[in-house]
């Protein structure tokens, strides 16, 4: 338990998707203007992050890893070099269904999240998540733990800086730093921040 | 040949992906810290785009709307898991070192953007050099970041000393912070400074304007 409590602070702070690793960065740069917006984004990454992260381990554990297939009677059958394709299917399956549940279950809340789900399939933390997942070699519980984790500390990087920029569109930004240039600089401040993070030894 | 020209070399200053469109980022970010690394990247990166943009402006016609986006990433998928399969088998290192991002690569929005922007409308050859075009802007951005974070960071390029270190008995104190994360974003930035400056075009227009200084004799 106290494993898993670890991995979750470290997936958070140490190993922030957003700001350690730069994972989702475009949509974290593009839509970072309103806070509300940066909200609804970030719930909806917590949500996807917690579904498909399990799930991809399911699959690379019992499909693709070498020796999976046993069961079907194909022992020394190595598919892991199909792991790319069978994420992001996965991811893409996801996103689908769960706009679609919402859609019919959950209205509110898909009308809140709706513009946001299909951009989150081209998302790099997302599939980011899913690849960490396999290059560390998480079980199952590790991985929802860590998909949750890594979520939560996108969306809290993004509502913060969408916090940061709200407050910086009345400030008098040289010409040529406006806009882009000047976010990339905060997002770099930001990211400096974190780093204190990085001596933590859990 | 003056359209061939236009899209190919348009993305590197007029229409950057990194700097303008705000395309592609996260790699750009996170490989950057050595040149010979963000090099291998940089040719990947363009050799998918230009192949999945030939490809999908090939069956752009046959692809039902509904499901383009699937059709899309399951192209783009096979061509990256190409690239990373030759990696793993020549270039062992570097595969090591770009870790999770070959895989990226996949979700890099260059590809998708380009695909669905230029691809779905244009024949199969203009799509080609489209994708070129765009490879190059990434590149070129990618291979300016690097050079400065790896010869300020590590006073080398390409491994190779350039700046004598102190610590090699030289007079170069190596900066360890261009090594780190955040330096990237701040010297994307300052590139992006530097762009605009030269195209004043590409300045964003501010959403409030701030009022003229008023003269010492008024503020008293």
């Amino acid at each position: 338990m106290e494993h898993l409590i670890s991995l979750f602070v470290k997936a958070v702070f140490v190993e922030n998707m957003a700001l350690a690793f730069f994972l989702g960065m475009c949509t974290f740069l593009a839509l970072s203007k309103k806070v509300e917006t940066a909200i609804g984004l970030g719930i909806a990454v917590v949500v996807v992050l917690a579904i498909t992260v399990p799930l991809n381990n399911l699959l690379y554990q019992n499909l693709l890893v070498d020796g999976a297939l046993d069961w079907a009677g194909l022992p020394g059958v190595d598919l892991s070099f199909l792991g790319l394709l069978s994420y992001i299917g996965v991811i893409a399956a996801v996103v689908q269904i769960l706009e679609m549940t919402l859609d019919k279950y959950m209205p509110a809340l898909y009308n809140a999240l709706g513009v946001f789900l299909p951009l989150i399939t081209v998302n790099c933390a997302i599939m980011g998540a899913s690849l960490f997942m396999v290059e560390r070699d998480y079980n199952f519980s590790e991985s929802l733990v860590y998909g949750v984790g890594a979520g939560v500390g996108w969306a809290l990087a993004i509502a913060a800086l969408a916090g940061i920029r709200e407050k910086l569109k009345y400030s008098d930004v040289p010409a040529g730093l406006r806009g882009l240039g000047i976010t990339f600089i905060t997002v770099g401040l930001m990211s400096l921040g974190f780093m204190s993070f990085s001596g933590v030894q859990l | 040949m003056s359209d061939v020209k236009k899209v190919l070399f348009g993305p590197i200053l007029a229409n950057n992906p990194i700097a303008l469109q705000i395309l592609g980022i996260c790699s750009a970010l996170a490989v950057t810290s050595s040149l010979s690394v963000s090099l291998v990247m940089a040719i990947a990166l363009t050799l998918v785009t230009a192949f999945s943009s030939f490809f999908i402006a090939i069956i752009r016609n046959h692809i039902p709307n509904s499901i383009r986006i699937i059709v899309q990433m399951i192209i783009i998928a096979s061509l990256v898991i190409v690239v990373d399969q030759v990696l793993k088998a020549f270039a062992f290192e570097i595969s090591k070192q770009l870790s999770v991002f070959v895989g990226l690569i996949i979700t890099n929005c260059i590809v998708m953007g380009r695909a669905e922007a230029f691809a779905m409308k244009n024949g199969p050859v203009m799509s080609f050099v489209d994708g070129i075009g765009n490879g190059l802007g990434y590149s070129a951005m990618l291979i300016v970041v690097a050079f400065f974070r790896e010869l300020l960071g590590a006073g080398k390029l390409f491994g190779v000393e350039i700046f004598a270190t102190i610590q090699n008995g030289g007079w170069y104190q190596p900066n360890g912070l261009m090594l780190l994360p955040p330096s990237a974003f701040f010297v994307i930035g300052l590139v992006i400074w530097v762009l605009r400056s030269y195209k004043t075009e590409q300045v964003e227009e501010p959403e409030f304007k701030i009022a003229a200084n008023s003269r010492a004799q008024e503020a008293l």
